[in-house]
């Protein structure tokens, strides 16, 4: 096999699943609900990362391959009665075919002129999302999604998405360390050496972004069923925004990083909206704070303490 | 036989002429030293070569088969591979991991999703950094060794695409005379042992008549001489625009 995840980490993330697992004996239909988002945006964040990360561009459209998933799944399932095994994996292939359309293109520009266009084809797909009426339901979205009666209920829905999500968490994990991950990141740490060495860079960052539109559709698509339907404000730029502070409060050059980002962000904004209206300010104070002080995120914050701590003794 | 030759090869900068109509033969085997004041073109010359820069004019063949226009990557795998003057390897990657991933690159298994990365080539990758002197710094971060240490790197990246033609530019810039000596005694060592072909632009001038078979020189993008170092050494118009200048340097 040759895979050797840590020790440390491989049971930090045993621990986690296996405590996730015994959410649903709380009883807590706001725990489950809570759980299950954070799950999804956990999946979405990991993606960018392949982007970000790994390959060393930036995407500010990484919502449109969420929201492609969505659609895809939420409108097979429902307008044409497709069965979810079907409905799923085509949604997924459909997001993994558009993040290959799109980044033909973004690859053959580098750094801000990657970012700006990945965000224009991102609100290209919301505009089509809001005018395709009868597809998609325009501005009202596309509501009522069927879903299968095994997973139709909130323990058992949790119970789906914790498992998807599991699963293709390790998948992605062994991308990123595959020789596929590992030549990635030489292409971010070099790119011109990296062609030296007989690496076709073009491919690999398309092969990275497919990778990562395949993965944020899987998320779309669990979450086009949570929510029983899909808005285009999930194609629209803020969701776009909000994944890659996500990833980048987690910290990006660390595989499970951007997990840590996205439940710490997410449960922020759920207990500011709790207490304040204040939410955009304190997303501006931790935007500040990661640019300024936390260049490497919420995981790099934990080594720098680590090792002053060892340092101290 | 000449496993490189360039014919005509002319780089234009918008009116700046940086390589003018050179036409130059590395023959198989050999140890081709390029040299010339700075800003002769040199690193142009070698960019042109390797498909970092494409030409404005003129044709680059590779054993026998034009290579004009080819990017880097295909040409690498043809088995022309290359150094950078200015340190050029990949700084948040471990020693071991820089190894690692040019020969994951040759045998053609970056695109293996599902073949762990770290247990690639790893004894090939040992190999390698022994040969060059690094065995002892496989762990550590690469943008963290010593200069003179991430020299020796850069030539290992190079290696590991098992080349049959090198191209090294400035291997020795910025080394210590000591450095110098057992940096151009290893490229010696390997070269023979691997029978390659090595075409590489150096300074310092007893390094560059003490092993070279064959030199050429270029001055402001022209080649002016090219042959054995006693006839390039006795060339009047060497002498007059380059030597001259570089014995009063060396000395």
């Amino acid at each position: 096999m040759g895979w050797n995840m840590p020790r440390g980490v491989l049971i930090s993330c045993i621990v986690v699943v296996a405590a996730l697992a015994f959410i649903p004996m709380a009883d807590s239909r706001y725990l489950i609900d809570i759980s299950t988002e954070i799950l999804v945006y956990v999946l979405f964040a990991l993606s960018l990362n392949v982007i970000i990360g790994y390959s060393g561009n930036v995407s500010f459209g990484h919502a449109a391959y969420f929201a492609i998933g969505g659609y895809a799944n939420a409108i097979l399932l429902t307008t044409y009665e497709w069965p979810l095994i079907l409905s799923f994996p085509t949604a997924v292939v459909l997001s993994g075919l558009a993040a290959a359309f799109v980044a033909y293109f973004c690859t053959r520009l580098t750094d801000i002129y990657f970012a700006m266009l990945t965000l224009a084809f991102a609100m290209l797909v919301w505009a089509i999302a809001f005018k395709w009426r009868s597809v998609t339901g325009g501005d009202d979205g596309f509501v009522g999604v069927t879903i299968p009666e095994l997973i139709d209920g909130r323990v058992p829905f949790f119970y789906f998405t914790l498992i998807i999500v599991t699963i293709s968490t390790a998948v992605l994990w062994m991308i990123c360390h595959s020789a596929f991950g590992q030549t990635l990141v030489a292409v971010r740490e070099n790119i011109t050496r990296a062609g030296f060495i007989g690496v076709n860079t073009r491919l690999m960052r398309i092969g990275a972004f497919v990778v990562a539109g395949s993965f944020a559709g899987i998320a779309g698509a669990i979450f086009a069923m949570y929510n029983r339907g899909v808005y285009t404000e999930s194609a629209f730029w803020t969701e776009s925004a909000q994944v890659l502070i996500m990833t980048l409060l987690g910290g990006m050059y660390s595989f499970f990083g951007p997990a840590i980002g996205a439940a710490t962000l997410y449960l922020l904004e759920r207990f500011a909206n709790e207490y304040t209206q204040y939410w955009p300010t304190v997303l501006g104070v931790i935007l500040l704070v990661i640019v300024l002080v936390l260049p490497e995120g919420l995981v790099g914050l934990a080594k720098r303490v680590r090792e002053r701590l060892a340092g101290g003794n | 036989m000449a496993v490189l030759e360039t014919k005509g090869l002319t780089k234009d900068f918008g009116g700046f002429v940086a390589i003018n109509d050179v036409s130059f033969s590395l023959e198989k085997g050999e140890k081709h030293a390029i040299i010339g004041p700075n800003g002769a073109g040199k690193t142009t010359f070698f960019n042109l070569i390797t498909g970092h820069l494409e030409p404005s004019r003129g044709e680059v063949a590779f054993e026998g088969r034009s290579i004009t226009g080819m990017p880097p990557h295909q040409i690498v795998r043809l088995g022309l591979a290359r150094s950078f003057q200015r340190i050029n390897i990949f700084p948040r990657m471990t020693v071991f991991e820089n190894i690692q991933t040019a020969l994951i690159a040759r045998d053609h298994k970056h695109f293996s999703l599902f073949s762990p990365g770290a247990a690639q080539n790893r004894g090939e990758t040992r190999e390698l950094l022994e040969l060059v002197g690094l065995d002892t710094e496989t762990a550590e971060i690469a943008g963290e060794l010593s200069y003179g240490k991430q020299k020796q790197l850069e030539l290992a990246i190079s290696l590991a695409e098992n080349p049959s033609v090198l191209l090294l530019d400035e291997p020795t810039a910025g080394m210590s005379p000591q450095e110098t000596r057992e940096a151009i005694a290893l490229v010696d060592e390997i070269a023979k042992s691997r029978g390659l072909t090595l075409l590489f632009t150096e300074h310092d001038m007893s390094v560059v008549f003490g092993i070279s078979d064959r030199i050429s020189v270029l001055h402001h993008g022209e080649l002016i001489a090219s042959g054995l170092p006693d006839e390039v050494r006795n060339n009047v118009e060497v002498r007059r625009v380059y030597l001259g200048e570089g014995d009063d340097a060396a000395a």
